[in-house]
Parts: C-alpha cells; structure tokens; sequence
C-alpha cells in the first residue's frame, strides 16, 4: 500500500495558467447521472459487503429500482427542459436489463461512460487481469449498445485498485485509440481539470465530478434537507462563477434517479438547473467535451507549470 | 468466491442474469411513465394512501438478523426507547384519530398482530373509527423484532406470517387483504407465504408510485408501495430533518404529483405516519398542516389502500 497517492502532485490553485472555456465562459457545467442497476442477490466480496442486510434487502434494492422505473424520465425531462445532455455513469449491465432507457439517452445524444458493470460489483480483490477484463467488458458493452467509444470512468460503486486509472487509460486506448480513456471522474482533489500521472504516460485527465455535490452524498449520507440542497448548488456555482472569470472552473451535479426525483425533491433540482443555466457565461457541456478541450487546450501548458512550480515535488517527464 | 487471501475467483466476473428484465422474476420491467394512464373515482387524479403504523417495540428485543429502526439501542431494560415507541400507542394514536376525523381521512391501519392482541381498547377504537369514519386494517406482522429475512427458516417465518394475519382477521372480523413487512424487510419466501395466507397485497417493495402486479409461487400478489422516503420517521428519525422540513417535503411531494397526474395520468401518494412520532405534542399540527393542505384538494380521491388497489385493477390499465 502507498502512503502517498501518485496520480497527480502538488499544484496549487493560485497562478495557474487561465483557463478559456468555449465562448468565453466562466464555468463548464456538467451533470452526471448515475444510471445504475443493483442486484438482488450479487456475490460476496471479500471487503465489502453489497447489502446492510441478509439479502433479499428489499429496502435497498426496490429504491434503487425506483430511480429506473420512476425517477429517470423525470429527471431526463428536466434536463431536456434546461438544455442539458446528460453524461450518464452507466452500470452498463443496464444496457442488457433496461435497454428503453439506454435508448431514450442515446436519442438525446447523452455521453456515457462506465460506471462498471454493476454497483454491486466492487474492484476489490481483482487481479489486473480481472479489473482489465471488468474495464474491457464495460466498454465494449457502450460501443455495443450507444455506438460510443467510452471516455470516460468512474470505479462501479467507487471502488477502486491502485491500477484503476492506469487500466482504464490503456484499455480505453487499445480498444478505441485517441478516442476512449480519455478522463477519470474518481478523484476529487480539484475544480478544474487536472493532468493525471499514468504509468503508460498516455495523456488523461481528471475532470471534476464532485462528492459534496452529488445528491447521494448530500442526502443519503449528510441527510441534508431538499431546500438547503438547493441553497448548496446555488453557492457552490456563485463562487466557482465568480472565480471562474479569473480562470475557467468545472461544476458538475452527480445525481441519482432514486434521490434527485423523487417527489419530495425534484423542485430542488429543477430551481438549480434554471439557476445555473439562466447565467450568461456558463458552458453548458459533457464530461468528454470538457476533458476533450482540456486535453487539447491546456493540458501542455498544466504539465509545464506544474513542473515549474516552486515546491513541486514531482516532474512529470521523470516518471516512467 | 472470494479465496482465503481476499483475491476473487472468475466467478466474480460472471454475471448469469444480465438479460432484459430483472435478475429476479417477482415482476414485469416497466417505466411509470409508459404505461397507459389511469384515473381515479370522481375523475380525481391523485390517489392519497395515509397509512398510520401501530407498531409494539418489544423490551427483550433480539435484533436477529439486524436490529430493528427505531427499536431499543440501550442494555437491557432500555425504558427510554420503550416506553416512548408505547407512548404512540398510548397517547399519539389518540390525537391522530382527532386529526385525521378532522380532515375526514379514510385510513390504513396497519398494525402489528401482537399488539392488537394485548391492547383490545386501543383495537375497539380503530375498530370503531373504521366504522363511523371509514378505513382499512393491514397486517403489520407480529411485531417489529420479528423481522422476516433470508436465510430464515420456511416454517418458522409461515408460522409467524399464518399466526399474524390469523390473529388480526379474528380480532377485527376483517379480511385483511394487505401486509406491511415490520421494517419492510423479507425473506426470499415472504411473498409465497403472504399469497398462502389469502393476502392480496403487500406494501413493502418502494419502487413504484402505483400499484403493480407481483408473481409468487401460490398465486399473484399486487404491490402497494409504500414510500419511504417521505415517511415521518425516515425524514425525522433517520434523516434527523425538523418536523419543519418534513412538512415542506410532503407539500412539495404532493404539489409535484398533482401537477404530474394531471399531465401524464393518475399517480399515488402513500403517507406513512408512526403515532409515536407525530402524534407528539410539537409535532401534530405539522401533521394536522400536511392533512389541510392535502384533504379536500380537487385532484385528490383519499382512499384506504385496498380501495386503491380495487379502483386500480379494475381499469384497462390497471390489469395484471
């Protein structure tokens, strides 16, 4: 085990080069639904155990199945009414359980990317050549379904290996060139764009997803209140809006079809799309667009002052 | 599965029931919003379901396989959790009756069968409200630590399912057509046993905002389900929400499908009430402000669950 993570280093978010976003925005807004499928009855892992409760845990299961059977047409007419295209995080089994709603997304030409095959399916315990397998499946399984060649990953359920990021870039890559594995959204260090150190060396991206944002987080862990999610989406965008005119900042909104939608909590959601999106210079995108622009814009200029920042402790062009 | 070392075998990677529909055969796959829309008596649009939860907490709680929400957590005797969960029974449940006379609810009664037993007033009055004001009795189990769970002996959980509905059909004269799992937690069998018992339908599975068709082994059953997310104790005893919020997120929970059963066809709000929680002195006006701002309103038919059921079944669109 490593004391110190070696995805990326050091780099304050004082002076660094400015970010441009397209049309001269200040953020680059995203939103992530998680699209996922929970079994009734997964195997166990050694490390983690899929249900609080001897299975069938149908408390667990049936509001995950909600979000599917209620709650993803809500929250997709939301998004259509605000200008949006989703970029889902897909258990991609999903494609094979629940192929309508697949459908429905592909026609809005939403991004997806892997979320693993299930979430009920954890990375711990697999070997590289199992993790490599889970990566290879989930994104043959997008190309198969959407046509997509999959850019970006976040771990099924978040859990990860040390090798997470390094194998999703090279399987992306093998599989599909230039065009897959090209960002991670499993690392929350940052509100921007950073480069990731990989051991391949591949370019690739860590674009800003946000646990404090996502509606899981906020209600089923903090337990925050539907109108005080709102008041957190509102200051969270002021200040990354107003800062975003120095520098160009990311905000993204994970959600969930069994939390964002329910009934009790779809107004939240819906007054902060229309807040976000009523602002002049918000860059409306996907999770490939902005870590696409990033890529190509602005990642040379990152590596370069990253490497010259006065304390930074690792260069990338000295990894191999 | 898992090898001794904590490495996963290959079997980790297989993933038998990734086809369209469930990785389960209890129900068809199926988007609320395609199916064919329904409307209630009266051409109302919004079926309201309150359902109040009578519920005995008993001291020697075993907690097999988990403890109970809202069960004792102290060293035996814990008088605290006791003797306030007994205070519903006592006292709450007596100023809900005022309150949902007032407001002319028609409830659903659920309780568990061991409490009807040994409390035979507390029985002849809701006995006696049904009668004069209208509503229904469900099955509630025997009490609420005696959870039904997989791994849990067939004829143990028959005898405890066959002696609960037996008990509470004898007591009231009722049919009791519908069962509310204590903590909604079941079995693999717990649906075939409900069927065996003459039980038409069953509360406990939160993944649909209308009634649906359930298979079981001895029969169909329908499921009724009823929301937890906007339950009394989930928002104030889980969530730790004020009795403030809780009524903010029932309003804007009823205001949302209102709107929505008017453009997409009839919806269901089912309102989950604990008498040991509401039914407290600084609580109940929130419970009597979230009746006014629901009963009477020109969208809602309110109606005991199994007339809900019955209204429901008995439209094209409603068929099994």
């Amino acid at each position: 085990m490593k004391e110190v993570l070696d995805a990326y280093g050091y780099w304050p978010y004082e002076n660094r080069p400015k970010i441009t976003w397209p049309g001269g925005a200040r953020v680059a807004f995203w939103v992530a639904p998680n699209i996922e499928y929970y079994e009734l009855d997964p195997p166990q892992n050694p490390q983690r155990k899929p249900w609080p409760t001897p299975h069938p845990s149908v408390p667990g299961f049936s509001i995950r199945d909600y979000g599917n059977r209620v709650g993803h047409q809500r929250q997709m007419a939301l998004l259509d009414k605000f200008g949006v295209r989703g970029s889902i995080s897909l258990s991609v089994a999903l494609c094979e359980h629940h192929p309508e709603i697949i459908e429905m997304c592909r026609e809005r030409d939403w991004e997806f990317f892997s979320h693993g095959i299930y979430n009920t399916r954890y990375t711990y315990g697999m070997s590289e050549a199992q993790e490599r397998e889970m990566i290879r499946d989930s994104i043959e399984t997008i190309h198969r379904h959407t046509g997509q060649a999959c850019a970006g990953y976040l771990a099924p359920a978040l859990s990860h290996s040390e090798r997470t990021l390094d194998l999703f870039a090279e399987v992306g890559q093998e599989m599909f060139g230039e065009r897959a594995g090209l960002y991670t959204c499993d690392l929350f260090h940052d509100d921007q764009p950073t480069p990731i150190q990989l051991r391949s060396g591949r370019r690739f991206v860590s674009v800003p997803y946000s646990l404090e944002m996502n509606d899981t987080i906020v209600y089923a862990v903090n337990k925050v209140e539907p109108r005080h999610y709102l008041k957190m989406l509102k200051r969270h965008f002021d200040r990354l809006y107003a800062e975003g005119a120095e520098s160009g900042t990311v905000m993204c909104i994970p959600t969930h079809n069994y939390q964002i939608s329910c009934p009790h909590r779809i107004k939240a959601f819906e007054e902060a799309l229309e807040y976000i999106t009523g602002h002049s210079d918000v860059w409306v995108a996907t999770g490939r667009e902005i870590a696409s622009h990033y890529l190509e814009q602005h990642y040379d200029q990152a590596l370069a002052d990253i490497a010259g920042r006065a304390g930074g402790t690792q260069h990338h062009a000295d990894r191999g | 599965m898992a090898r001794d070392d904590g490495s996963l075998d290959n079997d980790y990677l297989h993933y038998p029931h990734r086809h369209h529909g469930y990785d389960h055969d209890r129900y068809d796959w199926s988007m609320l919003s395609e199916r064919p829309p329904v409307t209630w008596p009266g051409d109302k649009t919004l079926a309201v379901w309150i359902n109040v939860s009578l519920q005995f907490y008993p001291l020697n709680q075993r907690g097999v396989p988990f403890k109970v929400p809202n069960g004792m957590t102290m060293p035996y005797p814990d008088l605290r959790h006791y003797s306030l969960r007994d205070y519903g029974n006592r006292v709450g449940i007596y100023r809900l009756l005022k309150a949902l006379a007032h407001y002319q609810v028609r409830p659903t009664f659920a309780i568990n069968a061991q409490l009807a037993e040994q409390t035979p007033y507390l029985l002849e009055r809701l006995m006696a409200f049904v009668n004069s004001e209208g509503g229904e009795f469900m099955c509630h189990g025997w009490n609420m630590d005696h959870l039904h769970y997989g791994g849990q002996d067939r004829d143990e959980e028959a005898e405890i399912v066959g002696r609960s509905v037996a008990t509470l059909r004898k007591l009231t004269g009722q049919p009791i057509r519908g069962w509310l799992s204590p903590a909604k937690h079941q079995s693999w069998n717990t649906p075939e046993l409900l069927a065996e018992q003459g039980i038409e339908y069953c509360a406990d599975w939160v993944n649909d905002e209308l009634p649906y068709a359930f298979r079981t082994d001895n029969g169909p059953l329908a499921m009724m389900p009823l929301t937890t997310e906007i339950e009394d104790q989930f928002v104030m005893c889980q969530n730790l929400h004020s009795e403030d919020a809780w009524v903010d997120q029932v309003k804007d929970a009823f205001d949302f499908l209102v709107e929505e059963s008017r453009q997409q066809g009839g919806r269901m709000l089912a309102l989950n009430l604990h008498p040991w929680l509401v039914g407290q002195p600084h609580r109940i006006a929130c419970l009597e402000e979230v009746l006014g701002h629901i009963a009477g309103h020109e969208a809602v038919w309110q109606a005991p669950a199994g007339e809900i059921l019955d209204a429901f079944q008995a439209q094209a669109g409603g068929a099994r």
